[in-house]
């Protein structure tokens, strides 16, 4: 039961992670994202981390996402008739995805079937149990990565400040 | 699992939806009325008697409609946008729970809850945030300016607001130490109601819950005198019913969610002596009686506001958002923070 699900939402995961590239509109392709999103929301629930999937649906599907949107509804990208890329860039483009099919090719054949997944603590995605992770033993990693974040929101405010000061 | 569980569950499911289309519907009417009684007039008194029949007649006038679909515009986005607007507006009332347990005779628990998750507060919030794409995806895809515009303008208020209502979601948590929305109601047991210690929070609450509806004074995406009619300018028929009538329900959830985290949810003064005159088959459902008289009034309450406020201007809306509600929550934040170590401390 447990693996024919995960198997159906991974395959949900790769198609519609594919339909975001091969979509033409770039507002489809976003949607296309969002739903590969929430299949990653499932993934989640089905490893047990409930806290986890609930933050990748807020944040990820309820607010980069919608961000995403905002701007390309505010550039209004919708034109289906883009310029064709040159020559140059088609050799390019070309040149590039051989080269990661044989590295796929490659990689694929030195790997084995791995072991199956055990969790060694199932409960630990609770929200009770994450949150004295994080801030037990994963203290100081925790709060450089927050202050990361803020230094680079600080950034991105100074860049969009005209020059005044 | 057991096959009753889950007959279980499918009523309380289908019980719960169509009470929240009841009352979707007859707050349209509701709203009429309201609307007639703060402006002195009478409002529909003409479909049955007081006009009660007013919310069907509106309906089928909506289904008999000719359904338009604009030529330019993304024809499936199109269909999709009311629909989302309707599902995202519908699954918030899974987490809520509407009474106390009742116990039958034969001895068998059924909780008045459709499911409850350990991160249920997080739930509502992400089915929220989850909203505003149905407004977006419809407005983008009506392929007209003026709904782009309030498609974008829906967006931003959507996203500001809900920056305010996390903070003060997180300050509610630092008092109930759950998220469990089954817990944080009986941990209101009586009269231990979460707004009386956490007033501020439930300020900030319910004013980001007004933008997070698009209720006026928040209604800018929806704003006739600049955007024609909004997101759904386009809109014809069912489809345009879909966008009214999520907004109705997304009122009565949020009312719900309002009364389940801050006032007590189905607890009320005196209920303990309650249970022992009347027993436990009784007693929760006055429990969820008195739940949706809070519901009933936070509604009422909404439409209040929408009859008494203008609208902000868009600037202004925004200054509100960012600079006022977001560092007010992050003070109260803290200050909670600082009482409880206090309190724990001594």
């Amino acid at each position: 039961m447990g693996t024919s699900v995960f198997y159906l939402v991974a395959f949900l995961s790769i198609f519609f992670s594919l339909m975001v590239i091969f979509a033409k509109n770039p507002v489809h392709s976003v949607l296309y994202l969002i739903v590969t999103f929430f299949t990653f929301t499932v993934h989640y629930i089905l490893l047990n981390a409930q806290f986890l999937a609930v933050v990748n649906f807020i944040v990820y599907m309820g607010a980069i996402m919608v961000l995403f949107l905002f701007v390309l509804m505010l550039l209004n990208l919708n034109k289906e008739n883009e310029p064709l890329k040159s020559g140059l860039v088609k050799v390019v483009g070309i040149v590039a995805g051989c080269c990661l099919v044989v590295t796929l090719i490659g990689s694929l054949k030195a790997t084995a079937v791995s072991d199956p997944l055990v969790l060694q603590n199932p409960n630990l995605g609770l929200v009770k149990n994450l949150g004295k992770e994080l801030f037990g033993p994963f203290m100081l990693p925790f709060e450089l990565s927050s202050i990361l974040l803020l230094t680079a929101m600080v950034g991105a405010v100074l860049l969009t400040k005209k020059e005044k000061v | 699992m057991d096959i009753s569980f889950v007959i279980e569950k499918f009523v309380l499911v289908a019980i719960i939806f169509g009470i929240s289309l009841v009352i979707a519907m007859y707050s349209t009417y509701a709203e009429r009325k309201v609307a007639a009684f703060l402006q002195d007039r009478l409002g529909p008194d003409r479909a049955g008697p007081f006009g009660i029949l007013q919310p069907l007649a509106d309906g089928l006038k909506m289904f008999m409609k000719e359904e338009i679909i604009p030529t330019h515009a993304n024809k499936w986005l199109f269909m999709v946008g009311p629909g989302l607007a309707m599902l995202t507006a519908c699954i918030g009332t899974a987490v809520i729970p509407w009474g106390s347990p009742i116990t039958t005779a034969a001895g068998r628990i059924i909780p008045l809850q459709v499911t409850d998750i350990n991160v249920g507060v997080l739930y509502i919030f992400g089915v929220v945030s989850l909203s505003v794409y149905g407004v977006m995806i419809g407005g983008w895809a009506s392929n007209n300016k003026y709904s782009l515009l309030s498609a974008i303008r829906a967006a931003s208020q959507n996203i500001s607001y809900e920056v305010a209502m996390g903070l003060s979601i997180i300050a509610l948590l630092l008092v109930t130490n759950t998220m469990s929305l089954k817990e944080i109601v009986e941990m209101q047991h009586g009269w231990h109601w979460n707004v009386l210690y956490q007033p501020l929070g439930f300020l900030l609450f319910i004013i980001c819950a007004f933008a997070e509806t698009n209720r006026a004074p928040f209604d800018l995406p929806e704003c006739e005198t600049e955007l024609i009619g909004g997101y759904h300018t386009e809109y014809s028929s069912m489809k345009l019913g879909f966008y009214l009538f999520a907004e109705y329900i997304n009122m009565f959830v949020s009312s719900a969610v309002m009364a389940t985290l801050y006032f007590g949810g189905y607890n009320y003064p005196g209920m303990d002596w309650v249970l022992t005159q009347v027993g436990p088959v009784i007693a929760p459902l006055i429990g969820t009686a008195v739940l949706f008289a809070k519901i009933f009034a936070f509604i009422f309450f909404f439409m209040w506001v929408r009859w008494t406020i203008p609208r902000f201007r868009y600037d202004q809306l925004m200054h509100l958002g960012w600079k006022v509600l977001i560092p007010i929550a992050i003070a109260n934040v803290i200050v909670t923070g600082i009482v409880i170590a206090i309190v724990e401390k001594f």
